[in-house]
């Protein structure tokens, strides 16, 4: 007897090509804004002087959280500048920032929805977890035929791959507010919006912040394979450097890599910590 | 006399069950049913069940209760923190749990504050702007919550803190701020839920005393929820005594200590800890001299100047207290050329049993500063009470 293959794959490709034909105006308009964007702030950053980049780097850096991150920021900065990475740096930065920025635009009202509403936690629940666990590659081969290969289609996917722990950690903080903070609250009268904004957000700030660097960690890893559709930056670097046989070359972009991701977590947690 | 006072909640019938079918559980008890009976059928839990009471305008009403007792899901009750499931809570007029949700967030606003057991301060907030949350939410401006903030700070007694953070402050320093924040917030109640229950018994003991002056300046309709006999006895106008989420007496403290409703109050009452409670003759000193009521007036003069002391209490053979003799007034009988003092003696002091709770003295000392005469049943002397030794006893029971 003869269990027929149940046909998943060609049911996902059909709904894709249906998305495709059907949203193409949306998504070229997309795609087009998207890369306006990503190349205003590339040619904005490259634009600068490298040292006067670093200097502004390293001042934010002793500004926000320490003397010491300052000066490792400039150490890495020159690094990465004499082993002639800077451009991909920078690239790889701005889909970063980009990537980050959607994603956390995204995520925080649907956190606090979530956070707020049961119905709405438990349908969100299951799709953070398909989100994270399906493996990165995978987001990439639908982002082409919606955005083109480039720039815009790693953003689409690392948007979708970064998401989820700025999510998770929006709806975690406001679920831990202590219910008798909540109680006062309601005691004094206070509406639904008045509670959200003078105490849920305000205490889950610390816990916000943590889902939110872990979204940065998340979208330089995935940058970093967007290289693989076309994405440029320190990725490609490394791509390239496999198809040649190349380790040096690829140890060096990837160390590129490692300094930029210190230098993001560091930063962003030293911003959690000054908040109260 | 308390029935013409004007009434500010009227509590009728109010029960509230923990489940999903109310309406059964409801029925079970009206069938005579008891708590753990409907606990059993339908797993529900009876929180509260038939209650009634009054608070009246500006009186401090304790409701007090064991833990497990309901008394915390009454309090939460009155202003609709938990829903009720039968019965009325009329304030001015409007029947709480028939509010819709706009009105009953007005209601909030206007007639509740609300001080909370683990003071429930808000961390990201400075004292200051703790105590103005009231007013923020209900729109007051900027300048005007700032004042009314800084005149509750004041009155609490924490100036100087206003730009602390909460957890720069000790645990009564806190409850300071839960309580500004409710005074504030100038409503017209104040729900005080086991307010005073999370200090230290020293600091608790403060709270007390401050709470009843501020009671006596601003005669605010308040409702305070303990576990503790003693605070209850120590703050209450009133007290409601809820056992097993029904009320067991509703009186005065000395009402409920001297007329108990049922063996279960009697028990509570004698759960007091009695070697805790200062009597008179803990702070009792023995008498230095006296005088009989055989003594001319020179010789009663001569034992006061011996003794420094311009008044004398005297007795007669039997040690009984007859009368205090005053300085002035031996003189004058001398003048008057009397054999005895007797026609002389003043009643004007005070005299009280050894087992006199020790801050009902503090009163008594208002008047004149004559030592209280402590006295047995006879009447005989026992010895005096001064001032400054309440005073001293007081101060070494605290630091017990």
């Amino acid at each position: 007897m003869d269990i027929p293959r149940i046909p998943l794959g060609t049911w996902i490709e059909n709904g894709l090509n249906w998305l495709t034909s059907e949203y193409s105006l949306v998504t070229r308009g997309i795609a087009r804004f998207t890369q306006t964007g990503i190349n205003s702030l590339n040619d904005g950053l490259m634009w600068l002087p490298e040292w006067a980049l670093m200097a502004m780097i390293a001042l934010l850096c002793w500004k926000v959280a320490s003397l010491r991150l300052a000066i490792g920021a400039v150490a890495g900065l020159a690094l990465i500048w004499n082993l002639g990475l800077w451009d991909p740096m920078i690239e790889t930065l701005t889909l970063v920032v980009i990537a980050t920025f959607v994603a956390v635009l995204i995520a925080l009202p649907v956190g606090i929805a979530a956070a707020l509403s049961e119905r709405l936690y438990r349908l969100i629940m299951p799709m953070l977890d398909f989100m994270q666990t399906m493996p990165a590659f995978v987001y990439l081969i639908p982002a082409i035929p919606f955005f083109g290969i480039g720039s815009v289609s790693a953003i689409f996917a690392t948007v979708i791959f970064s998401m989820p722990p700025a999510i998770r950690f929006t709806t975690l903080g406001i679920r831990q507010v202590p219910v008798e903070l909540i109680e006062a609250a309601d005691a004094y009268g206070a509406t639904r919006r008045q509670k959200l904004f003078k105490v849920q957000l305000p205490l889950s700030l610390p816990t916000v912040m943590a889902g939110i660097n872990q979204t940065i960690m998340l979208a330089l890893s995935m940058v970093v394979i967007a290289a693989m559709i076309g994405a440029d930056g320190l990725g490609s670097e490394v791509w390239r450097a496999i198809q040649r046989l190349r380790p040096g070359d690829g140890f060096e972009a990837g160390i590129a890599v490692v300094i930029l991701a210190m230098l993001l977590d560091r930063l962003t947690q030293s911003l959690r910590k000054t908040r109260r | 006399m308390e029935e013409t006072r004007p009434v500010k909640i009227q509590v009728r019938s109010l029960s509230k069950v923990f489940g999903k079918q109310p309406k059964k559980a409801l029925e079970l008890r009206n069938q005579g049913l008891n708590r753990s009976d409907i606990l059993e059928k339908t797993g529900q839990t009876l929180g509260l069940s038939n209650i009634s009471f009054d608070v009246f305008e500006g009186e401090l009403l304790v409701i007090m209760g064991l833990s497990g007792s309901g008394k915390s899901t009454l309090i939460r009750c009155l202003n609709r923190l938990i829903d009720t499931t039968e019965g009325e809570i009329i304030i001015d007029g409007e029947n709480i749990p028939t509010l819709g949700e706009k009105a009953l967030l007005e209601c909030r606003r206007r007639h509740f504050s609300m001080v909370f057991q683990n003071f429930a301060l808000f961390p990201h907030r400075t004292v200051r702007q703790n105590a103005e949350f009231g007013l923020e939410i209900r729109g007051v401006d900027k300048v005007e919550r700032q004042k009314t903030a800084q005149t509750a700070l004041t009155q609490v007694g924490l100036d100087g803190w206003e730009e602390a953070y909460p957890n720069q402050l000790s645990g009564g320093m806190q409850q300071r701020v839960g309580l500004a924040r409710a005074l504030a917030n100038d409503s017209s109640v104040l729900l005080m839920d086991e307010a005073f229950s999370a200090l230290d018994p020293l600091i608790r003991k403060d709270m007390q005393q401050e709470l009843i002056q501020l009671q006596s300046k601003m005669q605010k309709t308040t409702v305070f929820i303990t576990h503790d006999l003693d605070e209850a006895l120590n703050i209450g106008d009133r007290i409601v005594l809820l056992k097993d989420g029904e009320i067991v007496q509703i009186g005065t403290p000395e009402e409920i200590l001297t007329k108990p409703a049922d063996d279960y109050v009697r028990r509570f009452i004698e759960g007091v800890d009695r070697s805790r409670i200062l009597t008179a003759e803990s702070a009792m000193r023995p008498v230095r001299t006296t005088a009989r009521d055989s003594d001319g007036p020179r010789t009663a003069l001569h034992r006061m100047r011996d003794h420094s002391i311009d008044s004398i209490y005297v007795t007669d053979r039997d040690r009984r207290l007859i009368g205090l003799l005053e300085a002035e007034m031996a003189s004058s009988a001398i003048e008057a050329k009397s054999e005895t003092i007797t026609n002389h003696l003043t009643q004007d002091f005070r005299k009280v049993p050894p087992e006199e709770p020790l801050h009902n003295l503090f009163a008594m000392f208002s008047d004149k500063s004559f030592p209280i005469a402590v006295v047995d049943e006879q009447q005989r002397l026992l010895g005096v009470v001064v001032k400054g030794a309440v005073l001293d006893e007081l101060a070494r029971a605290g630091e017990q």
